[in-house]
């Protein structure tokens, strides 16, 4: 019959077929010039980042660590370790902070170590004042990386454990620490709102906590405090003193035995770091809490590709163009790619992929912006957005397109629907910047004003608001142009010399070294780390249910 | 000779109790089962799980964990074979198997005792009566005094005569309790006395007779079997001479260098003995043979062995099949001339015990067991499982591991691989012992005696391998990855938080594994690449753990060291300590150091602890009493042995927190002394 013979020619698609049907291409020429280039020019970057990194790791040196050692303390990266399940991950947030920030006052890290860490399978932010830098005191940056901490934590639905060993505010840069919206304050706010999110505050207390300090602990869900080293009062001893004469030291008057005695301000009482971090992880085993990720989630592949190749694949001139596609494959499970509108928009790059058997939906540029890509990008964020997948943003742009042909044909109304989809995307977003990071590019591709969940760099990445080449030459244009008004001539060398500070300029705050500094991004990692980066921050994410959007519309096709 | 021909005799038996526990409950039901015969166990309060109970058809409780309330309890036991309707009963060893009271009472309430009749067990159970019996039937003896006047005067007189070394032994004795060598005179009194002692607790009758010590001689037994109808047969010897405590601990069939024309002797001599005293059923005939060939009638155990098993693989005869045949009435299976030696069989007795303490027998939780694959050349008899206690009440032990081979040289070799696969982890064992024992040069040769172990001991209690730093490597890789696996969620299995393992952000973690190795302090610098790779700095080298992954069903963890494979290395943790079996045979408890400071206060100083769970028996002395180092304190009781709890110091009895006949667990106070 007509029906048999339909069956019969009916074709399927084998599933052993369809598993070779999205595999990316990956290979590269590792002989050629330019991966040679590319990849010794990566490893000078990350070799330099590393020396700057292995001075920051010893915070305030092996002098005060010896001394801290002596007093019966652990560090606060020994303390995090000891805090964390053996062998968990710790994914550590902005190394760079305050570097170079405060002349001849060094704050290693920014005085702070944060991050997060699985305890008892739990992943919880940690946040871990270092007391060998700065005593410990919140410095401008201190300030903004404990609260970027208390933000991830928020967003993502993570407990946060607050080893607090800190002299309080840094007294000399108070202007810049204590009265605004975004300073220390902020840090009991950020407290009490998580914990009325049933989000659980837990303080350590392994050393002082002077002053506002005596908030953590005091604004803690539950704590712990160490005899001996833990010391918790709004007034120290020196300004006890001061204010009514009485001489009292400081265990009498805030040590782990008056607090876990006499007033209650703390709840365990630990004999020594060790301990204090034992109770620590009981209380987390405690939380009942149970991680329900809201996405499909499958076996995990490795990528076909080796990440260490990520470096040779990337130039070091950020004006050369690259096949991103080389990097996604090196980054996603089984280097298989479902993409999304191939054929149009071809600048920016858009599919489906997984990491560590974990769903995203990837937007990465290759090449300028134009129209079609940013309105192909906006309807690949609807799609992710209307099916609950987390976004990954893999940023090399330059920017949108300039010109007459593009302006009349509404760039900017295009650009504008890329920008307002990835602004309400509800999904959870991931941005690494993996080679430039320019303009209103920056904006379209998530940086950090659209509040990705967690933003990386590469360590050769540049942010600004263009390249400094551009900028010194719209601004030398801009002044020749007031010079011919009047008639005036420039010399070559002038302009030159005109140029070069300008462009100096936008090359030093366009690096890392000074982006990653002031927090701008969650920290620099080196291009072989990216998938076990991505697929931790993926995985914290999913701490946090991700719920379907809640306005009425449907996808819009662009 | 004759042969009955009656059939009208034949009781048959359709359900058997077995009066017994642990292994041998466990072998005479396995023998039942197959033969369609039903099974009764009978357990003690303690035994309520165990796995005799639960291979039996039925079970009865028969009283409290103590032998004389629940295993010896024959009118008990008798009650419930009424009870249950079993025909017969199987004493199997020890308990009430040479009880001849209770052969008859058996006998006065209908009921089969397979084992002799009581007039047999009563001729043999006495050494001194059952040494006449022998001279009258020219069965060799050894020369000493066994005479009822036990007077201390009468038996140093006696003991002179015989000539030193001098042996004492209870008459009632068996299995080596109450036995003491005396070598001097001036020693022999102490040596009665505290014979005598052990005599009363372990029989009820404190007679010792004293006899000859022979210098290296042989411990060789002929397994004997007679039926009711006055067939008697010998299936060969076993030699069990090397021993420890004077227990047995291994034992091999034959008898190493043992000639053709020896063997026929000893067998007619063992067949002589058994008729002598009207022998019925599976009975051992104990010699003492000497070097130069002259062999003595030691004693006769009127029961089924230990070690039967060795003489069943050589025969390929089942016993205990042969035991319920003849308790049926039935001929013996096979006439001598039927009877042939097949091969050679090795039995390796695995105890709870403490070899490198003077073999001090231990008691606990079987926290991990695994065995060789059972199968026709190779039997595990025990009865227990993982997760059983070797309690005080009983006999410490665990399993016979018993292997056939063609050859003796085979066998050995089968005996020694086969016990690397046996792992026991949560007690002391003699395994590694009895693997020592089984390669060394003098036993390979045959060259056995019943003085072998001490004779040897350098050799054998060689302090052990110390650990390759591969196994170092592997047991610290494998903690770690015990530790993630038991932190995984089941919510989030292919979380990349358990499987990118010590990820860091542009660094590597570094951690240190510790250990406590007997007195060595281990800290193992361990660092992570972020996925299955280690790199384990060991005694200064460098060692390349890759691949590391963890089987944690099987407990085991397979990994590339430095370019070797390791596959399926067994690491089990129990309580805090890491337990590697290395791929050479060795196992290693690794203690796992606490990084917390302890809950709770340590011991005071000066305190006397239990080295095990024991009975206080007595108790020398009173608080505030002034005692010098060394002066016994208490006496303890455990594992049926006689322990002295002696003062490690000068100084003043402060406490005392337990009374007479009060039990004691392990690691508890006895007595503190300042």
């Amino acid at each position: 019959s007509l029906n048999r013979n339909v069956l019969l020619n009916n074709k399927f698609t084998s599933t052993t077929t369809e598993k070779s049907f999205n595999i990316l291409d990956g290979t590269v020429d590792k002989n050629s010039v330019e991966f040679k280039t590319n990849l010794s020019s990566m490893m000078e970057t990350v070799k330099e980042l590393n020396q700057h990194l292995e001075k920051i790791k010893l915070g305030g040196g092996e002098k005060l660590n010896q001394k801290n050692k002596q007093r019966g303390k652990m560090l606060a990266r020994e303390r995090i370790d000891a805090l964390i399940d053996t062998g968990s991950p710790f994914l550590e947030f902005s190394q760079l902070a305050g570097f170079d920030m405060y002349g001849k006052d060094e704050v290693p890290a920014g005085g702070i170590i944060t991050g997060i860490g699985k305890i008892h399978g739990q992943e919880c932010v940690i946040v871990a004042n270092d007391s060998t830098v700065k005593g410990g005191t919140y410095f401008p940056i201190t300030v903004k990386k404990h609260l970027r901490a208390q933000e991830i934590a928020l967003e993502n639905n993570l407990p946060c454990i607050y080893l607090v060993d800190s002299g309080g505010a840094n007294l000399p840069r108070q202007a810049d620490v204590f009265p605004d919206r975004d300073h220390f304050g902020r840090i009991f706010y950020n407290q009490a709102n998580m914990s009325s999110k049933r989000i659980p505050q837990i303080a350590v207390v392994m050393g002082s906590c002077t002053a506002g300090g005596a908030y953590v602990p005091a604004m803690a869900d539950e704590s712990v405090i160490v005899k001996g080293t833990g010391t918790i009062f709004l007034g120290g001893p020196p300004l006890v003193k001061a204010a009514t004469g009485e001489v009292v030291s400081a265990e009498d008057l805030g040590g782990a035995d008056l607090h876990c005695r006499t007033s209650g301000v703390t709840d365990h009482y630990a004999r020594d770091d060790a301990e204090a971090l034992a109770i620590t992880r009981r209380i987390v085993s405690n939380l009942n809490r149970k991680k329900q990720p809201s996405v499909t989630i499958t076996p995990v592949e490795e990528p076909l590709y080796p990440s260490h190749e990520l470096s040779g694949i990337v130039p070091s001139d950020l004006k050369k163009n690259f096949d991103m596609r080389k990097v996604i494959a090196r980054v996603v499970d089984g280097s298989r790619f479902d993409e999304f509108k191939e054929l149009y928009g071809t600048t920016l790059i858009c599919g489906f992929a997984r990491v560590h058997g974990m769903p995203v939906g990837i937007v990465a540029n290759n090449g300028i912006l134009f129209s079609e890509s940013a309105l192909k990008g906006a309807h690949f964020i609807e799609l992710c957005n209307q099916r609950g997948i987390p976004l990954l943003f893999l940023q090399n742009i330059t920017g949108f397109m300039v010109g007459k042909a593009y302006e009349s044909k509404g760039i900017a109304k295009d650009g504008a629907k890329l920008v307002m989809a990835v602004a309400t995307a509800r999904v959870p977003k991931i941005t690494v910047v993996v080679g430039g990071s320019f303009g209103a590019g920056n904006y379209g591709m998530c940086g950090r004003s659209y509040s990705p969940r967690f933003m990386y760099m590469w360590p050769n990445a540049k942010i600004s608001v263009m390249g400094g080449e551009q900028a010194a030459s719209v601004l030398a244009q801009i002044q020749k142009d007031n010079m011919a008004k009047e008639g005036k001539q420039w010399p070559a060398e002038e302009e030159a010399a005109f140029k070069k500070p300008i462009s100096d300029k936008y090359e030093k705050e366009g690096s890392i070294y000074y982006s990653s500094a002031r927090c701008w991004d969650d920290g620099v990692i080196e291009p072989q780390d990216t998938r076990s980066v991505i697929a931790l921050s993926l995985s914290a994410c999913l701490n946090q249910p991700i719920n379907p959007p809640e306005n009425g519309f449907g996808v819009f096709r662009m | 000779r004759y042969f009955s021909t009656s059939t009208g005799s034949i009781t048959p038996i359709t359900k058997v109790l077995i009066a017994n526990r642990g292994e041998i409950a466990c072998r005479v039901m396995r023998t039942a089962k197959s033969k369609g015969v039903k099974t009764v166990a009978v357990y003690s309060e303690a035994d309520k799980n165990s796995l005799h109970v639960s291979l039996a058809d039925e079970s009865y409780l028969i009283g409290p964990p103590p032998a004389k309330e629940s295993y010896l309890r024959g009118d008990k036991i008798i009650e419930i074979a009424k009870k249950s309707g079993a025909q017969a009963i199987h004493p199997g060893y020890g308990f009430l198997s040479e009880n001849s009271d209770f052969a008859d009472l058996c006998e006065k309430e209908g009921i089969i005792f397979i084992g002799p009749p009581s007039d047999a067990i009563r001729a043999m159970g006495s050494k001194s009566a059952s040494k006449d019996i022998m001279i009258k039937a020219g069965v060799p003896t050894i020369p000493g005094y066994h005479g009822e006047d036990q007077s201390m005067d009468i038996l140093k007189k006696e003991a002179l005569k015989i000539g030193y070394p001098v042996l004492i032994k209870a008459v009632m004795g068996g299995g080596g309790k109450g036995m003491r060598i005396v070598e001097r005179e001036e020693d022999l009194e102490d040596g009665v006395n505290s014979s005598k002692r052990e005599a009363q607790a372990s029989f009820g009758d404190s007679r010792v007779l004293v006899e000859k010590y022979l210098v290296h001689p042989r411990h060789v037994e002929i397994q004997v079997f007679a039926d009711k109808h006055g067939n008697c047969v010998h299936l060969f010897e076993r030699d069990c001479s090397v021993q420890r405590r004077h227990q047995k601990i291994i034992e091999e069939a034959p008898a190493p260098h043992l000639s053709e024309d020896l063997r026929q002797k000893m067998g007619s001599a063992a067949v002589a003995a058994a008729k002598a005293v009207g022998y019925v059923g599976a009975g051992t005939v104990e010699f003492i043979l000497s070097q130069d060939g002259s062999f003595f009638f030691m004693e006769m155990n009127t029961r089924l062995q230990v070690e039967h098993p060795i003489t069943e693989m050589i025969t390929k005869q089942d016993l205990v099949e042969w035991q319920l045949k003849v308790a049926e009435s039935q001929k013996l299976p096979l006439e001598q001339s039927d009877l042939k030696i097949h091969g050679h069989s090795f039995e390796a007795r695995i105890y709870a015990e403490n070899p490198d303490s003077d073999f001090l027998p231990g008691t606990g939780k079987l926290a991990h067991l695994s065995t060789p694959t059972p199968s026709s050349t190779l039997r595990v008899e025990t009865g227990v499982r993982q997760g059983d206690e070797v309690s005080v009440y009983y006999d410490p032990m665990i399993a016979k591991l018993v292997v056939w081979h063609e050859d003796r040289e085979k066998a050995l070799r089968y005996l020694r691989n086969s016990l690397d696969e046996y792992h026991i982890i949560g007690l002391n064992t003699n395994i590694n012992f009895l693997k020592r024992l089984s390669t060394h040069p003098a036993f390979v040769k045959g060259e056995v005696e019943t003085g072998f172990i001490p004779i040897h001991r350098e050799s054998l209690m060689a302090p052990q391998e110390p650990m390759s730093n591969d196994t170092i490597a592997l047991a610290a890789v494998s903690l770690l990855l015990k530790d993630i696996a038991s932190q995984k969620t089941k919510e989030d299995p292919t979380s990349p938080w358990s499987s990118l393992i010590g990820f860091r952000v542009n660094h590597s973690l570094k951690s240190t594994v510790k250990f406590d190795f007997k007195d060595n302090k281990l800290e193992i610098p361990v660092e992570y690449d972020g996925k299955n790779n280690f790199t384990v700095t060991v005694n200064g080298a460098t060692v390349q753990v890759t691949d590391a992954k963890l089987n944690t069903q099987n407990e085991t963890v397979s990994a590339h060291v430095n370019g070797r494979f390791y596959n399926n290395i067994k690491t089990v943790t129990v309580k805090n300590s890491l337990n590697i079996f290395s791929a050479d045979g060795q196992q290693y408890q690794l203690e796992i150091p606490s990084t917390v400071l302890p809950k709770g206060g340590d011991a005071a100083l000066g305190s006397l602890v239990s080295p095990m769970p024991g009975k206080v028996t007595k108790i020398m002395v009173n608080v505030g009493d002034s005692v010098k180092k060394g002066q016994p304190i208490l006496l303890m009781e455990a594992m049926k042995m006689e322990h002295t709890i002696r003062s490690p110091i000068d100084g003043k009895v402060e406490s005392l927190p337990y009374n007479v006949n009060e039990i004691v667990e392990e690691k508890k106070t006895l007595a503190v002394i300042v």
